[in-house]
């Protein structure tokens, strides 16, 4: 018997004008969106402003509820780790000097700082959208008919396929720990951290066996249906013309403020 | 409910009253179980898929938690106690590959006593006595998934016998054993003194090793009594999708 769902898909079900867009133009829109957020000139703030608003009119037009799409694109903030360096790297006009170790921060490294995290912030939330208005299989569809290669597709779908299988193995893993850490009476429990650390390590490394040899299994169990290293999937739908406008004004719009920001 | 018997309160083992539970995806579970089992007693738990066994004994030592009361050997089952039942109660899961994380059998079976933080002669002693109860000694330093599923099975229990619970709550131990293994198995557990709570759908281990029968159906305790009268009662076991005997 399943026990408790560890994780929750990354898809909203709704039925808002997002939702029910098709999801090749969806993925091609993202994609060009995340396209143009990365070629934005570092400092251009105006350009980015212009960027910003039809994804806020995406999000809205999707009715996704506001807290969920800023709790998830906290995703963008490791980014900002990778950036904080550039602050004190990048030549320019100084704007303070963290004393003990004499690392003078430059205006030019924190519009670089500042820039990327927009950058990733932004492509992170078109990311978001797209995800929790498609759903997973329709985005692979996707994915398919626009020429991804068949094996890069194959691959996503298994990933997406025995995510689930593997997160519930591990919380079953977790279970069977927690099941067996108890406490007696004045007595400390819970052994050295290092212990705990080791028992965990472990549990990774069985997990990760596992799935390892599950995939020997699942090959097998496809060789026997007759898989030649080629998956094969069912063709689908005709362009819906209101929603190639659409997405043609919309790329439209994304040149035409790159245009902008560079003359 | 039928043929419910009245046992005293002084030693009771595990009190369940008015147990509710749902899954997050929205599966009532449980709705409004009431089930004492008193100190020493065998029961066992018989029921169709889905009928809600796994999910009540998972509730046994709080790795679920619903909404009701649950009194183990005397505790109520709350944050606070969590652990101090985590040691009372033994809890064997179906799969014993979920049971088994560690990378040797001495590692899993000496995991309950080290959390404990028992000093390592004590660990030692009680690996060894764990072991030797399922007749696994000399398995130590194998790994766990190297292992047929009979002796799995065994090691599994090996693992909560080891922080001496006194309560073994075991899920489907019987499933996917061959004739012998199932035998093995009925011997250990006849011989082991615990109060015990054991899902199983094989009839004639029900029969031979516990006095007592819990049915459940829809997430409730349809039928609860002595065993030879509910395996006796031919309507009641269709009624529920269950083996007639």
């Amino acid at each position: 018997m399943a026990i408790g769902v560890p994780f929750s898909e990354r898809y909203q079900a709704g039925s808002s004008l997002v939702h029910s867009m098709d999801a090749r133009l969806k993925l091609l829109l993202a994609l060009a969106y995340i396209f143009a957020a990365t070629l934005t000139p570092v400092g251009h703030w105006l350009a980015f402003g212009l960027l910003a608003a039809p994804l806020v009119v995406a999000v809205a037009a999707s009715r996704l509820p506001v807290l969920l799409v800023l709790r998830r694109s906290a995703l963008a903030l490791p980014f900002m780790v990778v950036a904080v360096p550039l602050l004190f790297t990048k030549d320019g006009d100084a704007l303070f000097t963290l004393q003990p170790f004499g690392w003078t921060a430059s205006e030019e490294g924190l519009a670089a700082v500042l820039t990327i995290l927009t950058k990733s912030w932004l492509s992170v939330v078109a990311a978001i959208v797209l995800t929790a208005t498609t759903p997973a299989l329709e985005l692979l569809r996707a994915m398919r008919a626009l020429a991804v290669p068949r094996i890069l597709v194959a691959t996503v779908s298994f990933m997406y396929r025995y995510l689930f299988v593997i997160a519930e193995e591990a919380q079953r893993l977790l279970r069977a720990r927690d099941s067996r850490s108890a406490r007696l009476e004045g007595r400390r429990c819970g052994g050295s951290v290092w212990w705990r650390a080791g028992v965990l390590g472990h549990m990774v490394g069985s997990l990760f066996l596992r799935s390892y040899e599950r995939s020997e299994r699942v090959y097998a169990a496809m060789q026997a249906r007759g898989y030649d290293g080629e998956p094969r999937f069912l063709q689908r739908s005709v362009w819906r013309l209101a929603e190639v406008v659409v997405a043609v004004a919309f790329v439209l719009y994304m040149a035409g403020v790159q245009v902008y920001a560079r003359y | 409910m039928r043929a419910t018997k009245v046992r005293a309160a002084v030693d009771t083992a595990i009190g369940i009253a008015n147990l509710r539970f749902a899954y997050p995806d929205g599966v009532q579970a449980l709705r409004g179980v009431d089930l004492t089992i008193a100190a020493g007693e065998k029961v066992a738990l018989l029921g169709p898929n889905g009928a809600g066994k796994t999910t009540l004994l998972l509730h046994l030592n709080g790795t679920l938690r619903g909404k009701g009361d649950i009194r183990i050997v005397g505790q109520t089952l709350r944050d606070g106690s969590l652990k101090h039942i985590r040691a009372q109660v033994g809890l064997v899961f179906e799969n014993p590959d979920d049971q088994l994380f560690s990378p040797t059998v001495f590692d899993d079976v000496a995991f309950g006593p080290l959390y404990m933080g028992l000093p390592k002669e004590e660990v030692l002693a009680r690996v060894r006595l764990a072991l030797a109860q399922v007749g696994m000694v000399g398995f130590e330093e194998r790994l766990p998934h190297h292992l047929s599923l009979g002796q799995k099975k065994r090691i599994a229990i090996a693992t909560v016998l080891s922080m001496s619970p006194a309560i073994l709550a075991l899920d489907e131990p019987f499933s996917s054993l061959d004739p012998s293994a199932c035998r093995e198995l009925m011997r250990l557990l006849q011989a082991l003194p615990q109060t015990m709570i054991v899902s199983t759908h094989h009839i004639p281990i029900i029969r031979h090793l516990f006095p007592r029968t819990v049915v459940m159906d829809g997430g409730r305790v349809v039928a609860d009594g002595d065993t030879e009268a509910i395996l006796a009662d031919t309507d009641l076991l269709e009624a529920h999708g269950l083996d007639v005997p």
